[in-house]
């Protein structure tokens, strides 16, 4: 690498790349500028907006605080806060220990090797790239976890496993329009899998939160208030 | 900007910053580098990241959550204990006996809902951005851990304030731990100190919830920012440029 002489300018980073290493990000020349001002400015404005919000929010909405904890009487419906409802509604689906242990453990060990896998590293769209093999191994788990999901009536999770694989595989179908089959074909594959899991976690979450009553039954949250 | 010079320019200033405060490059990249908490800023920044689309600030909005809930937690310290019934009495007394009482929990609280929403979207901004490609693999893992941190944090605060929200939330939770094969019934016994959801529970989330998980959380977030820095900063919506070659229409 040759120091430039211009002390203002980028000096330019090269990179050799064996054929066997993993594939790295080719960062182009970008402009620089110094983090003071330029981005402390910014964060001091961030901490400002964020405080000023939390506050008018603190001002306008009290935290809920009920009777005392009492061991003798359960509520009903007994809820988790609203992170883990998406939880405890798979609960009224499987068994606990599937529900409970499996699932989530399955997820958290889904996220943490999601880098490691090349699928995930990818950039071009599912149908910029020989799909059809594809296609059909991603028709084939669909149809097995549609079918599982029936057999156990999980409407909220078939409902959204359905809808993201029709979109996935619309740019295959004949009648699709050449518009809507450049830009869903641009699409990665594992923007498809993550927006899939993301779709059912918040689907699962919101009928937890606004949608089920006593006895986890479900309730119109417009007509009988949410519990 | 005389009286500026006079205060910036005496041997006590300069003892305690000792490079001026004239706007040269120099005195810029002086203020990153020789500052213990801003050293964790390289002393320069891609413009590109700066822009809201790039990274929607989303890692630093729950940074500065996180020190909101330092501040209310450690004041809301001073007015709590954890034994029953008197931490229902000391939220009573919030309520109605501390002054702006209701506003220093109402802020803890919101803060703690806003920073897990937060924190669950940095991931997905991080993960559309492809921000996890290699090096930057394994600071994604710390990136989970610390997720999974910021739910326990706020799940075993939910206990604390002991009325039925509280006690049944948290009974519905750890009933899941039961399911846990093998060890369930052991783990939701060592977490609870006994069977049900009782005084031993309170000690050990307030234990968990104002010095393990914390400390936890801040040792990992200190990983996750280093590891970020040491691989040339965060990487914003530019991870998801296409290399050139794969842009085949």
């Amino acid at each position: 690498m040759e120091p430039s002489s211009d002390a203002r300018a980028v000096p330019k980073r090269v990179a050799l790349i064996r054929r066997q290493a993993p594939a790295r990000l080719l960062e182009d020349r970008q402009e620089l500028v110094t983090t003071a001002p330029h981005l402390l400015l910014r964060e001091v404005i961030l901490i400002e907006v964020v405080v000023t919000v939390l506050a008018l929010v603190s001002l306008l909405f009290d935290a809920p605080l009920e009777e005392i904890a009492d061991p003798y009487h359960t509520p009903n419906p007994a809820k988790a806060p609203w992170y883990f409802l998406g939880l405890q509604e798979l609960l009224h689906y499987f068994p606990p220990v599937v529900a409970g242990a499996l699932m989530p453990a399955l997820a958290v060990i889904a996220l943490v090797v999601i880098p490691y896998f090349r699928v995930n590293v990818e950039v071009a769209g599912l149908y910029e790239r020989p799909w059809k093999r594809r296609l059909i191994i991603l028709t084939a788990v669909t149809a097995v976890a549609a079918g599982l999901l029936v057999a156990k009536r999980v409407w909220p999770m078939l409902v959204p496993t359905v809808a993201i694989y029709l979109l996935l595989s619309l740019p295959a179908m004949p009648f699709c329009p050449a518009g809507v089959r450049r830009r869903l074909g641009r699409v990665p594959l594992a923007d498809w899998i993550m927006t899939w899991f993301v779709a059912v976690a918040v689907i699962l979450t919101l009928i937890g939160i606004l949608f089920r009553g006593p006895q986890w039954a479900w309730t119109w949250p417009w007509r009988d208030g949410v519990y | 900007m005389h009286v500026l010079r006079t205060l910036t320019e005496n041997r006590v200033w300069r003892s305690i910053v000792r490079h001026g405060v004239r706007p040269t490059n120099r005195n810029r990249v002086l203020l990153i580098t020789e500052n213990v908490f801003l050293h964790l800023h390289a002393a320069k920044a891609r413009r590109r990241n700066l822009d809201l689309s790039s990274t929607y600030y989303l890692g630093g909005l729950a940074l500065i959550l996180f020190g909101v809930l330092i501040v209310t937690g450690f004041l809301l310290m001073l007015y709590y204990h954890p034994s029953v019934p008197q931490a229902y009495d000391d939220m009573k007394e919030l309520q109605f006996v501390v002054s702006n009482g209701p506003f220093l929990r109402n802020m803890h609280r919101w803060a703690a809902h806003a920073m897990v929403f937060v924190v669950f979207l940095h991931m997905l901004r991080v993960f559309y951005h492809r921000a996890f490609r290699p090096p930057r693999e394994f600071n994604w893992a710390v990136g989970v851990v610390l997720l999974i941190l910021t739910l326990l944090l706020s799940y075993t605060g939910y206990l604390l304030p002991w009325d039925q929200l509280a006690l049944w939330g948290v009974s519905v939770g750890t009933n899941m731990v039961n399911a846990m094969p093998i060890l369930g019934r052991q783990v939701r016994f060592l977490l609870l100190g006994g069977n049900i959801v009782g005084e031993n529970a309170l000690l050990r989330f307030y234990v968990l919830h104002c010095v393990l998980l914390p400390l936890g959380l801040v040792l990992g977030l200190a990983v996750h920012l280093w590891r970020v820095r040491k691989d040339g900063g965060v990487l914003g919506s530019a991870g998801r440029r296409r290399p050139s070659g794969v842009n085949t229409p």
